[in-house]
């Protein structure tokens, strides 16, 4: 018990005291998975579209594979992601191994299956109306899927919220291929690991609960923003 | 939010992702060390790097592991200068053409540590050999780095010159860091093989005891290596010469000798013979 709540004061004051390093930490984290989420979230929403609106043979096999995907642990994908970008693999002369950039393709690939999913669930349950509609109204086909878009928004924030949840969180893929590094690709996650390696116990809990907090109120914001918008439908 | 409006997101995140991947291309000031966990958890590198920085503005990366990973990454060039300890891996590493300028840095010495009431009664032995020899006949808990790391390396060698195969339920093979180890030994009221400088660190979190210590054997040295610019022309052959120069010079050297927990020194360095300081 010493140590939770020794762990919550730490928390409390890490976060109130304006704490250099954490704030790097902070940062680091949530523009990593910021931009993975935001890379991400169109490429997912095309291929779920696509994956829902039309037929081709082989389809069911592919969602399920989608659907396996989910599973994979994220240090398989940290690790695949090191071997391509290492010297020695494929794509070793971009010399992104232990970057910012690696941890955000190492976390894109991580939510791409999940995000693929939820998307995927959304607009197979849809109503197609929303698009007849729009394009009876003389909306364009483009225009129509964006107004199936805007339908469908509530599900699709869903979606994204839940992928950043699991790369906001995830540390076997980031301390791969970001290696961990001070100021540079240590995240909250990693940094947990290190602080809990070094027997940092208390430390390493308090950054859990910075986190949480942290997301908590990203969270929080996503929905007010969505509350305070008029709604037509 | 409006469409519009998250188009402009999205660009903005997709001009930001490809703005890191050309500062990423662009990096002859930033220098990758790769090290042991126990520079790192020791606190040792937190204190002597932002020095090196300041004196001469490079940035360094510290990507921390065990020897072996360390070693890996030099010779895949991934880093560009390692900090290791396991002098026989060291000298392959160089003689196969993957390091240059190996340089000794310091050195402390590997301790054998366990439970305070000392099931297998190796208190106070100096020959390690022969302790971890009544470790195994007991058999008491042993956890082993297990993951090819200088300790793991040294660990092993020992066993070796006992004549001892370690198998069986009471040697683990944990596959962590040093700071992990030492953790679980606690835990699981074990021995483990340690360097000090990790254990100087922690002892204050850990219910476990020096047992035994102060055989040459136990000896700890760690050198640096420059990657071979040769095999990787990229490389920032010019960032590791000059760390390799600084923390083999004075400054370096006094610093290393100057780092302190708990009023112990962690490391005596050893690359200079320094009359006193």
């Amino acid at each position: 018990m010493d140590q939770l709540s020794e762990a919550f004061i730490n928390a409390l004051y890490l976060l109130f005291s304006g704490d250099r390093e954490l704030w790097i930490i902070v940062a680091t984290s949530f523009s990593v998975s910021l931009r993975a989420i935001l890379v991400a979230t169109p490429i997912a929403i095309v291929i779920a579209f696509l994956l829902a609106m039309t037929r081709f043979p082989g389809q069911r096999s592919l969602v399920m594979i989608i659907h396996t995907l989910q599973a994979v642990p994220a240090v398989v994908v940290g690790l695949t992601v090191y071997i391509v970008l290492s010297r020695q693999g494929p794509l070793g002369d971009w010399r992104l191994l232990f970057t910012q950039t690696a941890m955000i393709v190492g976390q894109i690939l991580l939510c791409l299956p999940l995000l693929i999913s939820m998307a995927h669930a959304t607009f197979a349950g849809a109503d197609r109306r929303a698009w007849e509609t729009a394009r009876t109204l003389g909306a364009n086909r483009v225009q129509a899927t964006l107004t199936f878009f805007y339908e469908l928004r509530f599900a699709l924030l869903a979606a994204i919220i839940a992928g950043f949840g699991r790369i906001i969180a995830e540390v076997g893929s980031s301390i791969m291929v970001g290696g961990n590094i001070l100021h540079h690709t240590r995240n909250i996650p990693t940094a947990i690991a290190l602080e809990t390696a070094k027997g940092e116990y208390a430390q390493g809990l308090a950054l859990g609960i910075v986190l949480l907090l942290l997301a908590f109120g990203l969270n929080a914001l996503l929905h007010l923003s969505q509350q305070q918008r008029p709604v037509y439908a | 939010m409006t469409l519009h409006k998250l188009f402009k997101l999205l660009s903005v995140g997709l001009l930001c992702l490809l703005m890191t991947s050309l500062f990423a291309a662009e990096q002859n000031k930033v220098l990758r060390l790769a090290t042991t966990t126990s520079t790192e958890n020791s606190g040792l590198l937190q204190v002597i790097l932002p020095a090196f920085e300041n004196n001469t503005g490079y940035e360094v990366h510290v990507i921390a592991v065990g020897t072996g990973k360390a070693l890996r990454m030099g010779r895949d060039g991934d880093v560009d200068v390692v900090l290791v300890h396991a002098p026989t891996a060291e000298e392959t590493f160089v003689e196969q053409g993957y390091g240059v300028n190996r340089r000794q840095v310091m050195y402390n010495d590997f301790i054998l540590v366990g439970p305070q009431h000392d099931p297998a009664r190796i208190r106070a032995m100096q020959d390690p050999v022969s302790a971890l020899t009544k470790i195994a006949q007991h058999p008491a808990l042993f956890v082993s780095r297990g993951d090819d790391s200088g300790t793991n390396k040294k660990e092993l060698h020992l066993w070796d010159a006992a004549g001892i195969k370690p198998a069986g339920s009471w040697y683990r093979q944990a596959g962590q860091g040093m700071g992990k180890v030492l953790q679980m030994s606690g835990e699981l009221g074990a021995y483990t093989l340690t360097d000090r400088g990790t254990w100087l660190a922690m002892r204050d979190k850990l219910p476990l005891a020096i047992l035994a210590e102060g055989d040459p054997r136990l000896y700890n040295p760690y050198g640096i290596i420059a990657v071979n610019p040769k095999r990787y022309p990229d490389a920032n052959y010019a960032g590791a010469m000059a760390m390799i120069q600084w923390i083999t010079a004075k400054r370096g050297q006094r610093l290393i000798a100057h780092y302190r927990k708990h009023g112990e020194q962690l490391f005596t360095p050893m690359a200079l013979k320094m009359a006193s300081h």
